[in-house]
């Protein structure tokens, strides 16, 4: 088996009027071991192509493999070994932990024992509690532990940490990168760059139903050809903005790569910022410009896609 | 880490049938409407109809010069409640139902009766009325009649009532817990990740309907012993029977509310499929009165519903003690309709959104 997943010209189109093109022709290939992130802002098609992958939807047209199987031929098998958390599952609100873990697993040729599930998640101390009785943060973990009670070989999440406050998204972070540490495939969606960043061996940025962009998040932040962010505002505009010349001062500092300026606020890429700053203060004060909220910072993955798309990821 | 060993509690559906089971029992308002209310329904009815008052027989006599002879006469039977009128206020009181027959003397050997034909308590009064009027004027019957009432258990309204509420519970149960179940958990999405899991479909199905088989088993329990206890009710024909024409039932009508929850989306277009489908049973397969009442041409309908074969059946073992094997063809009408239905349903259920 070459490929965990592999998927080759992905169209999803929902009937209806007009047609609505959740998927547009997307070509994927997730490695084995690997944990593959599929980022992109909310209606993107993150969802529409992981239950595809999943085999809860049919494709409109294109093929799908997962684990070498064919979703036509050996679903069962592919069920078998895979693991899935949706985005917006809720699970009956009267058993307890441990029952909901007794169910799923019973589902399951082999895996894991129910305590070692609920363990894996650190929900021992919750197995006889209701699943109505959790919270926000532990209804996750549970979700994620009914996905891998069956020990699967590849785990889909979909937004895993959505509506999660820190704590609770920090946590599930542990779990999803120990499961990884055991050498098991994972492919998650989210609208967290932070998340795809820290968690994933490698990204796809989509948009509109295509990829846009994809590789490790150090080659996408890269890509950017410089890895520094330097925002700031001002008092006025730094010249007619409708006139691209007046920028050319900007470009023109020392290791400025890209410039994005939108009124008054203004994004510098550049290589090394100790030698852009000096020179930045210098010029606004020869201008008679007032500087206001100066940060810098690494570039994100956020940046890559704000690049690419002239949008932010979260924005609607 | 792995194991392979399944012992029967763990296997897939051991654990949807339990699972259904632990929801259902713990959720205390659930457990009442399921139990009690049928046997709300046998203390309303059985109340209704066990003192039954005599019936009284509402007579107006038209004023007139011999309308105090009528009177007398009517009189003599206590069951008939009589009163002079004007003739004006007769016939009022006549169209708007508050008496039952108005009576006219025209002369002293000329009596006239009024009444509207198509109300059997006007056809009774008429009857009555003029045996008390020939019995005054001096008529002697030929033939002389007794007259014994018979009110022995087994025979009674109650007696009939109880085994159509027990078919009618199991028809509500089985449609409304499976139907509801079913639309609760497409909508939670849960139907959606289910089948992410290698769970066998039919399987869940079966766990949903053998749920239903258990829960039924306390409620027809219930509702027999309240019965017997409070109304002297009796069955006689064998307990092993009743058991099985009840998980029959049970499974009938599961497999009917996992056809009509199969494609289903909203709470509001399930409960809207559910009354369509028991409304013709609530009317026409013999609840609260016998079908037989219905025109001979729709017979052969209504004995396909699928209640009537569960009623006719409770009934004939309940009151008449006829065996199994007298009621084949019911017993064979019920199973096809649980099996053709779980089947449909399996085909057609939506388990995506």
């Amino acid at each position: 088996m070459q490929f965990a997943i592999r998927c080759q010209n992905l169209v999803k189109t929902y009937r209806g009027k007009p047609p609505v093109e959740a998927v547009k022709g997307l070509d994927l290939e997730v490695l084995p071991g690997e944990c593959f992130g599929v980022l992109g802002p909310n209606g993107a098609g993150k969802t529409t192509t992981i239950e595809i992958l999943e085999g809860l939807l049919a494709p409109t047209s294109g093929s799908v493999e997962v684990l070498g199987m064919s979703w036509d031929t050996q679903a069962d098998a592919i069920r078998q070994r895979m693991g899935v958390s949706l985005q917006e599952t809720q699970l009956s609100e009267r058993l307890t932990v441990r029952e909901t873990m007794q169910l799923f697993r019973s589902f399951y040729r082999s895996g894991m024992t129910v305590d070692e599930a609920i363990e894996l998640v650190a929900l021992s101390e919750k197995a006889n509690a209701w699943v109505k009785n959790l919270s926000g943060g532990q209804k996750q973990r549970l979700a994620v532990a009914t996905s891998v009670v069956g020990d699967p070989d590849i785990l889909f999440l979909d937004e895993p940490t959505t509506g999660l406050d820190p704590t609770s998204r920090r946590q599930l972070w542990d779990i999803i990168r120990s499961f990884r540490e055991r050498n098991k495939t994972i492919l998650l969606t989210t609208h967290y760059m932070e998340e795809a960043e820290r968690l994933c061996d490698r990204v796809a940025i989509v948009d509109s139903g295509r990829i846009i962009a994809i590789g490790t998040p150090r080659e996408l932040i890269s890509s950017l050809g410089a890895e520094h962010v330097i925002e700031f505002m001002t008092n006025s505009d730094l010249g007619s903005s409708d006139d691209g010349a007046s920028f050319d001062w900007l470009k023109s500092l020392p290791s400025v790569d890209r410039i994005e300026s939108d009124h008054s606020h203004h994004r510098i890429i550049a290589g090394e910022p100790h030698a852009v700053l000096p020179a930045l203060f210098a010029e606004l004060k020869q201008r008679d410009l007032r500087l206001a909220n100066l940060t810098t910072r690494h570039a994100s993955l956020e940046d890559v896609f704000v690049s690419l798309t002239g949008r932010h990821l979260n924005e609607n | 880490m792995t194991s392979n060993s399944k012992p029967l509690r763990s296997t897939a559906l051991m654990q949807l049938t339990l699972a259904r089971l632990r929801e259902f029992y713990r959720q205390p308002e659930a457990v009442f409407w399921v139990y009690f209310f049928p046997i709300l329904m046998v203390v309303a009815l059985g109340i209704a109809f066990r003192n039954k008052p005599v019936e009284r027989i509402t007579v107006d006599v038209v004023s007139s010069e011999h309308a105090q002879t009528i009177l007398d006469a009517l009189q003599k039977d206590e069951r008939i409640v009589a009163a002079i009128y004007a003739a004006d206020e007769c016939q009022q009181r006549l169209r708007t139902g508050k008496s039952d027959l108005t009576v006219a003397a025209e002369d002293e050997k000329k009596v006239g009766f009024t009444l509207d034909p198509t109300r059997p308590g006007s056809v009774l009064a008429q009857d009555l009325s003029n045996r008390m009027i020939q019995e005054a004027a001096g008529r002697s019957d030929p033939v002389p009649t007794t007259t014994s009432e018979v009110t022995e258990p087994g025979g009674r309204y109650i007696d009939f009532l109880v085994p159509g509420l027990l078919g009618m519970g199991l028809m509500g149960g089985g449609l409304w817990g499976v139907g509801f179940a079913i639309v609760d958990m497409r909508i939670r999405k849960l139907l959606k990740r289910l089948v992410a899991t290698p769970m066998k479909k039919s399987q869940f199905l079966l766990g949903i309907m053998f749920s239903r088989l258990l829960f039924m088993v306390p409620e027809i329990i219930l509702l027999i012993a309240f019965s017997w206890y409070f109304f002297g009710v009796q069955i006689y024909g064998s307990w092993l029977s009743i058991g099985f024409l009840v998980l029959l039932g049970a499974a009938e009508f599961s497999g009917i509310g996992l056809l009509v929850a199969s494609r289903a989306k909203t709470m509001e277009s399930v409960s809207g499929l559910m009354n369509l489908v028991m409304l013709p049973m609530w009317t026409l397969s013999g609840i609260f009165f016998s079908y037989e009442r219905f025109p001979d041409i729709v017979q052969p309908v209504i004995k396909l519903l699928p209640l009537t074969p569960l009623n006719d059946s409770l009934r004939a073992v309940m009151l008449e003690g006829t065996s199994l094997i007298a009621l084949w063809p019911q017993l064979i009408l019920m199973f096809l309709w649980g099996a053709v239905t779980f089947a449909v349903a399996l085909l057609v259920f939506r388990w995506n959104d």
